[in-house]
């Protein structure tokens, strides 16, 4: 099937408007020998046939549903309120495109505008853009924000290791066509107090990660003081649902402040599309990377919104633009939006909270577990939502057993991008795992354990 | 027939401020969800940490939803009605696709499950690989770039490592012509090349002695919109990426026109060594108000060791039924990640469906329909406002905004179109065209539409000469008029004024 509504008396009235015969007389300016071949694609099948095809398809997947999961590190199962998915499928919304025309676009507008605010808010920054791809991807523009900032003698950027290993990847990806150095993150942990003495005059900016890519709340103050005195930005990539309790970067000297949004409300969807969070301190605008909304009036004074300071942006100020960015995340912002609203002050701080706690819980009953230790490496460190299990096996096998025998889906095998860390692994507790779930989780460790 | 204000039964009439801002709407000790009471034992919160007010507004659940449907009725899209914005591709996105793309077993699997446990999504993402590599005729794709200037930098970082491994670091020059999109020179820099920009010719194709003379041994590549930001096949194709071969360049195309291509013509069969295919023009994922899309990137053999990693692989398990599994496996010269995890999965899982039920004949019969409808407006336009290249288009066409015997302006024109019903054409894009509105109607609207439309133009070009002051005020049935970009600049008021100021500490 196709969706093209033309029916045969329609198409030849149109050709022969055009003063053709065919529709294959459009394509004369097509080379002749590569003209119209023929694909090898599967045949179309009906609506309905897809349907099945694909609900097959996608229950062969374990999700979340079938087992009781506690897979973070990056990625997470929060409760998504129903008021989400209700505004995203509004197609006055979803189907629009950049809100390019103002007086007809005032709705997303509007919902960008108080995206960038909660942003804002939640950061503790002055300013957020309407939208990046992804938390990695935000990372690295920051990155390059930092680069771009002063002397070219300013071209080291220390990046932590205890950044998540995928955002760490995508750095250095987007490095591949700037002069810069990175270093830090080949080390086998960062400690907070070892950046004073590497953060110099020639480094353009420190990255760290709030909590950790395990979990662990490293000290903002330090480090921002030791960025402050090297005249490097400060970076920090953060977790929005630990800000709905703990003071943010913005309030200790962070300059940039990123994150993934997606444990704001959108589903896990397989690891994307997420949202990119990108939140500056206010006299860093000009540089910002992305959309920017900003309010005004109308000639007889109504207020509206618009995209502004365009002049930063790829399509006005192209090869010297601040970033290449043009489609961005927006319907994740929207989403991000309303899971904001929905939960409210109050509602954040609780779902953070139970986060925590749960999360603690968990942590000191699998400390309790024969040939396990919590956190080993940091056993003194705040830690929020996630945490490292050391295990006395290989994680895979662990896991193996969790999801065969327990219906569990086990936390994430940091030997993967640590090789100090074979057997470690790292668990994420939501507010979606109950105490039930929880103890359910240790039964499992103890037999994968014992 | 549409009638001039219809579009105000769309735009309800709203107070002076319009709707309220959720921090306008804020009561202090209201929420909008019940959530369940810690059921383990409260562990202390770390020392030295202060909490303060997270900042956030407090609203029923009535007022979030109230809120956002009042939003959602000052906004426009493709379901409200017919969308022309050229070069965006705002065809139709069909409801199954959001549809399955939310089955809880696609939508809540985590991207770092046990391959084992996701051989599903790792099967879906293979086929589309391999159907993509078919579309465009290319030997690989990945599937990671979150959007389509995400795929030209990735494409760009493979030329740069291609070039690398071959001694080149003298390639320092990229070609784009003077039609590109923005975020062609843009991608470019991002990669630590330099935009060296190519005129075009009087029929609209690349200016032939131009890209000869700029052929040289620091041409690293060609970034190349085919059809062109105009609607135009470029003419000499064959004989530009020849030049830009023998020069020892390669040759990229942007893929953002593919939508006029596919099941017409596969861009690799023809030279072009990689492209990326904008998942949210061609393969009809919603647009989402500006994201997010998808762009995934396509190379031919000498760059597939190149492509971003991982990209999911079929590996025979051995067994005796000859059983196959899915693995990640990352291209063994991969320029790295570019964005976590597999990218825009979702997308992947709405662009599947979408080929799926269209098949190799449905592409082509979109491609050619789109084609079909644009040259319907520009014959039946072209008479009304001028058509700067007037010879057979691909999927849009160029006109510009000017009436004779007015001193009207496209942005006129434009406003005036809302007033029909229609969103308007994209306007001043490309460059090169004065006055530029940019009409791209797509496959998926009728001809009663595309008839209404033009009956809408007509008469605002009769509104032009006759009435200039009425088209200056437009639009006049939408929630706001012209809006003031010059005092939304200057004051920067970037975030809600009735929001409580940052950082309060937090009340006990």
């Amino acid at each position: 099937m196709s969706f093209i509504p033309h029916t045969e008396e329609e198409r030849s009235e149109m050709l022969a408007s055009i003063g053709v015969k065919r529709l294959e007389d459009l394509f004369a300016d097509i080379p002749e020998h590569a003209r119209f071949p023929s694909l090898n694609l599967p045949v179309a099948i009906s609506q309905m046939d897809v349907a099945t095809e694909m609900r097959a398809l996608s229950e062969s997947n374990v999700y979340f549903d079938r087992a009781v999961s506690f897979l973070g590190a990056g990625v997470y199962n929060h409760y998504r309120p129903a008021t989400i998915d209700y505004v995203l499928a509004r197609g006055e919304l979803y189907s629009s495109y950049t809100p390019y025309q103002p007086e007809m676009s005032q709705g997303m507008l509007q919902a960008m505008f108080e995206y960038q605010t909660l942003i804002s808010r939640l950061t503790g920054m002055e300013v957020s853009n309407a939208s990046h791809y992804d938390g990695a991807t935000s990372l690295a523009e920051a990155v390059l924000l930092a680069l771009g900032m002063g002397s070219p003698r300013r071209n080291k950027i220390a990046l932590s290791p205890a950044v998540h290993p995928q955002y760490r990847d995508v750095i250095r990806t987007y490095l591949r066509g700037a002069k810069a150095v990175l270093f830090g993150d080949r080390q086998d942990e960062a400690q907070a107090e070892n950046w004073s003495a590497h953060v110099d005059a020639e480094t353009a900016a420190l990255v760290v990660q709030w909590p950790n890519f395990f979990g662990q709340l490293e000290d903002l103050p330090a480090l921002a003081s030791a960025c402050r005195k090297a005249g490097a930005l400060f970076i920090v990539a953060v977790d929005p649902i630990a800000l709905g309790l703990f003071e943010p970067p913005g309030r200790h000297g962070a300059d940039i402040v990123v994150a993934d949004g997606q444990c704001l409300g959108l589903p896990p969807s397989f690891g994307g599309p997420s949202l990119g969070i990108f939140a500056t301190r206010g006299d860093l605008v000009r540089r910002l990377v992305g959309r920017l909304v900003g309010q005004t009036v109308d000639a007889q004074g109504r207020r509206g919104y618009v995209l502004t300071l365009g002049a930063r942006e790829q399509h006005i100020r192209r090869a010297k633009a601040t970033s290449n960015i043009c489609t961005n995340a927006a319907l994740s912002a929207l989403a991000a939006s309303v899971y904001l609203a929905t939960l409210g002050k109050r509602g954040l701080e609780h779902i953070a909270k139970l986060c925590y706690h749960k999360s603690h819980y968990a942590a000191g009953e699998i400390a309790k577990l024969p040939r396990v230790r919590v956190n080993p490496n940091a056993p003194e460190k705040p830690f929020f939502k996630e945490f490292v299990v050391s295990l006395p096996r290989a994680v895979k096998e662990v896991n193996e057993i969790l999801l065969g025998d327990h219906a569990i889906i086990g936390g994430y095998d940091l030997g993967n991008d640590y090789p100090h860390l074979e057997n470690h692994m790292l668990l994420a507790v939501t507010e979606t795992a109950s105490k039930a779930d929880v103890d359910r989780l240790l039964a499992g460790l103890r037999a994968a354990t014992a | 027939m549409q009638r001039a204000g219809s579009g105000s039964q769309t735009f309800p009439k709203t107070s002076l401020h319009g709707e309220p801002t959720l921090y306008e709407l804020s009561v202090g000790g209201r929420s909008g969800v019940s959530l369940p009471a810690l059921d383990v034992p409260e562990a202390p919160l770390p020392a030295g940490m202060p909490r303060i007010d997270n900042g956030l507004p407090e609203l029923s659940e009535l007022d979030v939803v109230r809120h956002y449907l009042h939003l959602s009725q000052r906004n426009f899209g493709v379901d409200n009605g017919f969308y022309p914005l050229g070069s965006c591709t705002m065809k139709y996105n069909p409801k199954i696709c959001e549809e399955v793309a939310r089955l809880p077993g696609f939508a809540r699997t985590h991207p770092l499950e046990p391959p084992q446990a996701a051989q599903g999504n790792f099967a879906l993402m293979r086929r589309l690989q391999e159907w993509l590599a078919e579309i465009g005729g290319f030997r690989g794709v990945s599937l990671q770039p979150a959007a389509g200037a995400q795929g030209e930098l990735t494409a760009l970082l493979m030329i740069r490592a291609y070039h690398a491994d071959r001694g080149e670091h003298n390639r320092d020059q990229i070609l784009i012509p003077d039609s590109a999109h923005g975020t062609n020179p843009a991608s470019t820099t991002m990669a630590g090349f330099e935009a060296v920009e190519v005129p075009s010719d009087a029929r609209g194709n690349i200016d032939l002695a131009a890209i000869k003379a700029a052929c040289n041994e620091r041409v690293a590549g060609l970034m190349i919109t085919n059809p062109n930001t105009l609607g135009l096949f470029d003419e000499n194709l064959v004989e530009i990426i020849r030049l830009v071969h023998d020069c020892g360049g390669v040759v990229y195309g942007d893929g953002a026109n593919m939508n006029a291509l596919a099941g017409v013509i596969r861009p690799a069969d023809v030279g072009v060594d990689l492209m990326h295919f904008n998942l949210h023009k061609t393969f009809a994922t919603p647009h989402g108000g500006g994201g997010p899309g998808s762009g995934p990137v396509g190379a031919c053999a000498a760059l597939v060791d190149y492509l971003p990693g991982p990209i999911v692989v079929e590996q025979s398990s051995g067994d005796e039924q000859g059983s196959s599994r899915y693995v990640l496996e990352t291209p063994p010269r991969s320029i790295g990640r570019v964005s976590s995890f597999f990218g825009n999965f979702g997308m992947l899982v709405r662009a599947y469906v979408y080929i799926r039920l269209l098949g190799a004949e449905g592409l082509r019969n979109s491609a050619m329909h789109a084609v079909l409808n644009a040259n319907y407006l520009r014959v039946r336009l072209r008479d009304l406002f001028p058509v700067p290249y007037d010879r057979l288009s691909m999927h849009e066409f160029v006109c510009q905004g000017l009436v004779e015997g007015s001193p009207l302006r496209a942005v006129d024109i434009s406003k005036r179109l809302m007033d029909y019903g229609f969103h308007p054409p994209t306007n001043y894009f490309p460059l090169i065209v004065r006055e530029a509105l940019m009409v791209e109607p797509t496959e998926t609207e009728s001809k009663p539409t595309l008839d209404a439309f033009i009956d809408a133009m007509r008469r605002i070009a009769m509104e032009a000469r006759d009435d200039p002051a009425l088209l200056r005020s437009a639009p006049l049935h939408m929630p706001v008029g012209r809006l003031d970009e010059v005092k939304a600049a200057r004051e920067l008021i970037l975030t809600d004024p009735a929001a409580p100021p940052m950082g309060a500490p937090l009340a006990p």
